[in-house]
């Protein structure tokens, strides 16, 4: 047995970890926040782009790296860290994984390279309404050669020039490929609680579009590329979580009330030693499911499930705490606490919510039990 | 990342499976065996001594003290392997993990030869004398006296909850030899002979209803000197060495889990009610966890690298989740779920039995509160909390 990332894999990390703290600092994220009509950072994308990251897990034939998702894991644990305020999650954890799963040969190479490039920036479009989009009453509906109906929001949405989305097609669902640049597609970008990240509403009015995989098959193949996204989604929010919780325990050591820091207290000292235990609990969660995802393991649903569901509540839990331990300060807009508490609530939403990831998780079990 | 059996991991562990089930029944629930009468200590001797005899116990000590002198990880594999039986393990666990390592570590050559394979082979059971009525968290405050007369000590004083002192043949001792000096200064290890005259062990009545741990009164009991574990004045830090041990020996709170529960509530036609499923996925997440960082910890040590004081989260996790599990489960079962009685009791008593134990999981080998103090100062490098004891003679201290 060997739980732990390669020496190889490790160096990246540190590697990564330079290049973002250097490049894409909270001045950037806040350039974004700041300019409403700023959707993301195209300075850092750029950069991220000469990177070659977005090719990350993307076969050589295909115009990627031909790393593998573990090493993808490490790039995304940094890019949550830094905020990374850039359509990456899109693009590469949704986009390219549903090509890659359910691409048929033709799309995978029209498409992969691109994305790899930059040139194509894909994102998924599942919303429709409150509450988790049910595979069984979509409005956007797909005929087999066109697309029609409202998706909101859509993350990234404005600014993809592809999207994958989830539609009715006759008395099923299928996965559906469609270019966004088309005159019979309207989007309209819409304001949300987290600004770092775009959002758009996507109107489709009979929109040329082919499907991704076969007719009817789309609520399965939406678990999987869930299941393998869940996991990237993970590792985002657990170097988020990380952040929060060095900036809550450097502030605590330096912050001084009653004559010595605050964190000599325990209530900020056992606060932060929670917050400790729910990291190493995501954490250990996310590397089982870089595990799984990067070995194809049988075990995948489950390990994707309690990673997704661990870094959920880690990201909650350390961003909320990080802005009660700064006080006043910690509700500035100056002061960087609520860039993370905003994005925790994002990528807690994005894929589905820990509730719905929970009930996936027990009955992952339930058919493990059974089998 | 790798969860497979390296070649040699898997020849190791065909090796270990199959002497366990040369000589063991497997195990049919996780019931766990809390108390322990005469039986149940012979069966866990001759256990013992068959594991010493088969280089499978302390499978990492080195061979000249008995063990296999084998690997971390099959350790690991050991310990997976052996959970599967109904192996009569748990007197020895306080001597092996945590007084023998300190004997091992402060003792002279004859100690070691006396001492270490008679325990090892399960002949003589040791227990930890450290706890006592004003010194429990803050255990350096003991109060047992060791006064010097010629080549011997004269021991006066009280222990309390000390595990097994009853039937134990020999302790660690942790005792002031002097008062003058602060807190951490005057303190003085010693190996004690608990069948010697002076030595009383009174089993204490627990709130789960056994007796396990003991108050044990020491009256004018004499150790000669060259029992003495270390320096005089220095037995904190030889206390810090069976701390130490005890970090790495504890962490999992044995008792039912999330499978347990979950099968329980498939029995009981609950495992449909959606709270129920999201608590469980809760423990279910919180055991990965623990199980997972645990194979982070073993990954590293395999690597030569020592493990830190992040295994204090171990605790924390388990001892909470039992009790919560168990306290759901009795709840799920209703009234009904207060059954102790052994023919009426839903689900053979599993959850009842361990949901009277989890609250002295959560204090026994650190307090909750006190591990999050070990993680916010050692991990977190957090100011510690206001000592107001330091550089303070013992004898001018507030106790109580
Ligand atoms: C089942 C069991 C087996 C045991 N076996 C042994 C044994 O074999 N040998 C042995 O030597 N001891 C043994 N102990 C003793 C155990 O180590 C102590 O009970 C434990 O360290 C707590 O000490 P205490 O009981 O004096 O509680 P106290 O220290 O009085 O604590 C009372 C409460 O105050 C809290 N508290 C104390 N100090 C602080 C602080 N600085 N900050 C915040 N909160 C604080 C504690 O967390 C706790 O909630 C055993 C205990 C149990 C329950």
């Amino acid at each position: 047995m060997n739980f732990d990332f390669s020496e190889d894999q490790k160096f990246l990390r540190s590697e990564a970890r330079k290049f973002l703290e250097a490049q894409c600092t909270s001045q950037h994220v806040r350039e974004v926040l700041d300019d409403e009509a700023r959707s993301h950072h195209e300075g850092v994308w750029n950069k991220i782009v000469e990177m070659g990251w977005l090719g990350t897990a993307i076969p050589e034939e295909h115009g990627g790296l031909g790393l593998g998702m573990l090493e993808l894991c490490v790039i995304a644990e940094e890019m949550g860290r830094t905020l990374a305020p850039v359509p990456f999650s899109s693009s590469v954890y949704l986009f390219a994984e549903a090509l890659k799963l359910a691409g048929s040969d033709a799309q995978k190479s029209t498409l992969l390279a691109k994305v790899a490039s930059g040139e194509v920036i894909g994102c998924l479009a599942l919303s429709e309404g409150p509450g988790e989009p049910d595979p069984a009453k979509l409005s956007v509906t797909f005929d087999g050669a066109t697309l029609s109906g409202t998706k909101l929001p859509v993350t990234d949405g404005d600014i993809a020039t592809h999207a994958v989305v989830l539609a009715k097609e006759g008395t099923g669902a299928s996965l559906v490929l469609v270019d966004l640049g088309q005159d019979s597609v309207t989007r309209q970008p819409v304001k949300t609680l987290e600004p770092t990240r775009s959002h758009a509403e996507i109107r489709f009015d009979g929109a040329k579009a082919e499907r991704l995989g076969n007719a009817g098959d789309g609520a399965r193949l939406l678990e999987e590329v869930l299941d393998r996204a869940a996991v990237l989604f993970a590792f985002e929010q657990l170097g988020g979580a990380s952040r929060a919780q060095e900036m809550a325990t450097d502030y605590a050591k330096e912050r001084h009330a009653f004559g010595r820091p605050i964190g000599g207290n325990q209530a900020i000292k056992h606060k932060l030693a929670e917050m400790y235990v729910k990291n190493e609990v995501a954490r250990s969660n996310c590397y089982y499911g870089a595990w799984a995802v990067s070995t194809d393991a049988a075990e995948l649903p489950e390990a994707a499930a309690a990673a997704r569901i661990a870094s959920s509540e880690a990201f909650w839990f350390a961003s909320k705490e990080n802005i009660q331990t700064h006080g006043g300060m910690g509700f500035t807009w100056e002061v960087d606490c609520h860039l993370f508490y905003r994005r925790a609530k994002l990528l807690a939403v994005q894929i589905g919510s820990p509730k719905h990831w929970k009930e996936k998780l027990v009955r992952a079990l339930e058919m493990k039990n059974a089998a | 990342m790798d969860f497979n059996d390296t070649p040699e991991e898997a020849e190791f562990r065909a090796e270990a499976r199959a002497f366990l089930e040369k000589h063991l029944e497997p195990k049919t629930s996780s019931g766990v065996r809390r108390e322990r009468g005469e039986d149940f200590l012979r069966r866990a001797k001759d256990w013992q001594a068959l594991k010493a005899d088969n280089k499978f116990a302390q499978i990492t000590w080195p061979k000249e003290w008995g063990g296999r002198g084998g690997t971390a990880m099959q350790n690991v594999i050991w310990g997976q392997e052996e959970a599967k039986f109904d192996a009569p393990t748990g007197p020895f666990a306080i001597g092996l993990g945590m007084c023998i390592p300190t004997v091992i570590a402060f003792g002279s050559d004859e100690h070691k030869q006396r001492y270490v394979k008679k325990a090892l082979r399960g002949e003589e059971i040791w227990c930890q004398l450290f706890s006592e009525p004003a010194a429990g968290s803050d255990v350096a405050g003991v109060k047992t006296r060791a006064v010097k007369d010629g080549d011997e000590w004269v021991i006066n004083g009280q222990k309390v909850w000390t595990s097994g002192a009853h039937y134990s043949d020999y302790g660690i001792l942790l005792t002031r030899t002097d008062p003058k000096a602060p807190k951490h200064k005057g303190l003085t290890m010693f190996i004690v002979d608990m069948k010697q005259a002076g030595v009383e062990a009174r089993p204490i009545h627990q709130a789960s209803g056994g007796r396990e741990f003991n108050e044990v009164y020491f009256s004018d009991v004499r150790i000669p000197d060259s029992d003495r574990l270390g320096e005089v004045g220095q037995g904190w830090k030889v206390a810090i060495v069976t701390l130490m041990n005890e970090r790495l020996a504890v962490g999992g709170s044995p008792g039912p889990d999330w499978s347990e529960i979950m099968d329980y509530a498939r029995e009981a036609g609950t495992l449909s009610d959606s709270d129920f499923r999201q608590t469980l996925a809760d423990w279910y997440i919180a055991a990965q966890g623990y199980k997972l960082t645990k194979f982070r910890t073993q990954t590293a040590l395999s690597r030569g690298e020592t493990p830190g004081p992040e295994n204090s989260i171990g605790k924390i996790i388990t001892a909470n989740q039992l009790q919560d599990i168990c306290n759901s489960a009795i709840e799920m079962q209703g009234h009904y779920g207060l059954m102790t009685d052994e023919e009426r009791m839903p689900a053979d008593g599993l959850f009842q039995q361990s949901f009277m134990w989890a609250p002295g999981l959560r204090i026994a080998g650190g307090t909750d509160e006190i591990l999050k103090n070990i993680i916010a100062e050692r991990v977190l490098e957090l100011p510690q909390d206001v000592r107001v004891d330091k550089d303070v003679p013992f004898d001018e201290l507030k106790q109580g």
